[in-house]
């Protein structure tokens, strides 16, 4: 069948009409991904005994006249900071090369109990540590509308695989903005819950307080599928939220989704200010124009401390890191360097984590370990902790008044590989419109909202209070549907 | 400058981070330039302001301690399975005291 712009509900009416079998369909989009693949590294391993024995258990319910879960016979991609069972998990580090699981995460145990079909691992920055998947130690990936630009990242591999018709649907993980600037270069829907809205259990720890996993797709109505099904509390992650889940598609559903009347969207100025490309500015203001056609209340709003957010959010993330890095000692599982017969265990500790982990690993490692050491913890640490609630009060006091916030997503639309790679800090300032709602807490998705005029994608982010994911999800979807 | 080669040299110690000559002088600068970048958050006055570790809002008390109930967890052989080295049902290790 066509796999271009194909989608959960197409999957659906295709198994239901006998137009394709799970199993077909399965075995035509890993060809066509295994082929794509040679051109763009979207995944790192492919799982075909996996996918194929799933698939057969769907058609067997097809064939029975069972009642089919809400997923069944969706080829879905999962990024390879997500633990599966029997499946290499490698982080895109060296590290972890050989690492084979003993258990899934919760939010994939979900979405293969609700049918999808696991197609294969993809690729992203080591760690999740990147914004351009270049930080990748195997292959970096390449954006599937230009081939020469990077497709953002952390989860670069799963909005390029989304993209290029690789996959239907496909799992991020979302720390700082790798979920929601991969779906704007790439002109994907990536969503990103409030934090603890899905289990964290089995997502590789980066930083603890702003991980999250989430899902992309090529709709707003895919990516809210994939939620629903993961959303919820999870015994096994202490941090997921005891907060019932709404039925999202339902509410996408309701008659009166369809226009934004009575609806009141902040637009908040620091996000339009110097630094953003000017014809990434003019896409989400019409953008924006379009949102106030269908009925929406536009308002100006403040966010005062945005200009601090990234200093605050790195120094948090890079200390968190330093902190969930230390079990990466070659005692347990992953690699231990060869060296290691020859030295005692503390030198094979530095030898094992000097070979394992890549340049941008180790940065962060470094100035992690740095803001927490004895004389700079109240400085750097401390410091970042209380200017996050700061920029957290921010968001709460503009919630008094709007509803949703739309912002860019990204200052610019996709860039070469290798613009940013020599400059660090270049690459962290470039995440500024997506830390912030990261720092808070908050949810944020990012929808197309068309291109540059070099025909790249741009995206606009929309943000809602802790939980309000149906208000999100009903702007978002009903943007999409005005375009 | 707000980090020298030094204390690089002593914060990858405190990592058991092992880096070569190269790396260190390549890291150094940008390092001191992210940390420069980093010293912006001190334009804020923080004085009152009560630190935030974790994301918060309004829930239901969450039930945090599981039932104290026994439960299947790995066997002995999966959860060495990834070991780079084990035997006799143990991870193996390099000495751990130094050669005196």
């Amino acid at each position: 069948m066509e796999l271009r712009g194909l989608t959960i509900a197409r999957v659906r009416s295709a198994l239901e009409s006998g137009e394709t079998s799970a199993a077909a369909l399965a075995e035509q989009v890993l060809a066509y991904a295994q082929q794509e693949n040679q051109r763009n590294n979207a995944f790192l391993a492919f799982s075909p005994e996996r996918a194929l024995a799933q698939a057969q258990r769907i058609d067997e319910m097809v064939k029975r006249r069972q009642p089919l879960p809400p997923l069944a016979g969706v080829p879905l991609a999962v990024k390879d900071v997500i633990v599966t069972r029997g499946l290499r998990t490698t982080c895109a580090s060296r590290i972890l090369a050989n690492y084979v699981p003993p258990y899934d995460a919760t939010a994939v145990r979900r979405l293969e109990e609700a049918g999808a079909v696991i197609l294969g691992k993809t690729n992203c920055d080591e760690f999740a540590m990147g914004s351009s998947t270049e930080n990748s130690a195997y292959a970096p990936v390449r954006n599937p509308r230009d081939l020469e630009r990077v497709p953002g990242g952390s989860s670069g591999g799963s909005a390029a695989a989304v993209a290029a018709d690789m996959c239907v649907v496909a799992l991020g993980s979302d720390t700082g903005g790798s979920i929601r600037q991969p779906a704007s270069f790439c002109g994907v829907v990536g969503l990103m819950g409030t934090y603890g809205r899905v289990s964290r259990y089995g997502l590789v720890a980066f930083a603890s307080s702003l991980d999250h996993i989430g899902p992309f797709g090529k709709t707003v109505r895919d990516a809210a599928a994939l939620l629903e099904v993961m959303a919820g509390r999870d015994p096994s992650d202490s941090t997921s939220a005891a907060v019932p889940v709404p039925g999202y598609l339902a509410e996408l559903d309701r008659p009166e989704a369809r226009d934004l009347r009575g609806f009141r969207l902040g637009v908040p100025r620091e996000y339009f200010a110097a630094g953003l490309d000017p014809e990434v500015g003019d896409r989400v203001q019409a953008g924006i124009e379009r949102l106030r056609g269908l009925g929406a209340d536009i308002r100006d709003i403040r966010l005062p401390h945005t200009d601090y957010a990234i200093a605050c959010y790195y120094i948090i993330c890079m200390a968190e890191a330093s902190s969930n890095l230390a079990r990466y000692d070659g005692v347990r599982y992953g690699v231990r360097s060869p060296r290691c017969r020859n030295l005692s265990l503390a030198e094979c500790y530095r030898a094992t984590r000097g070979e394992g982990f890549g340049p941008e690993v180790k940065r962060r490692i470094m100035l992690g370990t740095y803001v927490l050491s004895a004389g700079y913890y109240n400085a750097y640490y401390r410091k970042a902790q209380k200017v996050r609630a700061l920029v957290a009060r921010d968001f709460s006091e503009a919630f008094r008044d709007v509803d949703v916030i739309v912002t860019p997503v990204a200052p610019t639309p996709a860039f070469r590989l290798g613009e940013k790679t020599e400059d660090p800090l270049r690459m962290y300032l470039s995440d500024i419109y997506t830390i912030t709602a990261s720092l808070a807490g908050i949810p944020g998705i990012s929808v197309p909202c068309g291109a540059n005029g070099a025909g790249l994608p741009i995206g606009m982010q929309i943000l809602a209070r802790h939980f309000n994911e149906p208000a999100m999800l009903r702007a978002a979807h009903a943007f999409e549907l005005s375009g | 400058m707000k980090i020298t080669e030094q204390d690089a040299r002593y914060v990858a110690d405190l990592a058991h981070l092992e880096l070569s000559a190269q790396e260190i002088a390549r890291f150094v600068p940008q390092l001191d330039e992210i940390l420069g970048y980093m010293d912006k958050l001190n334009e804020l006055d923080t004085t009152e302001v009560e630190p935030m570790a974790q994301v918060v809002y309004q829930q239901d008390e969450l039930e945090t301690l599981r039932a104290d109930q026994d439960r299947p967890g790995f066997s002995q052989e999966t959860a060495l399975a990834n070991a780079p080295d084990s035997g006799a049902g143990h991870f193996k290790v390099p000495k751990v005291f130094e050669r005196g």
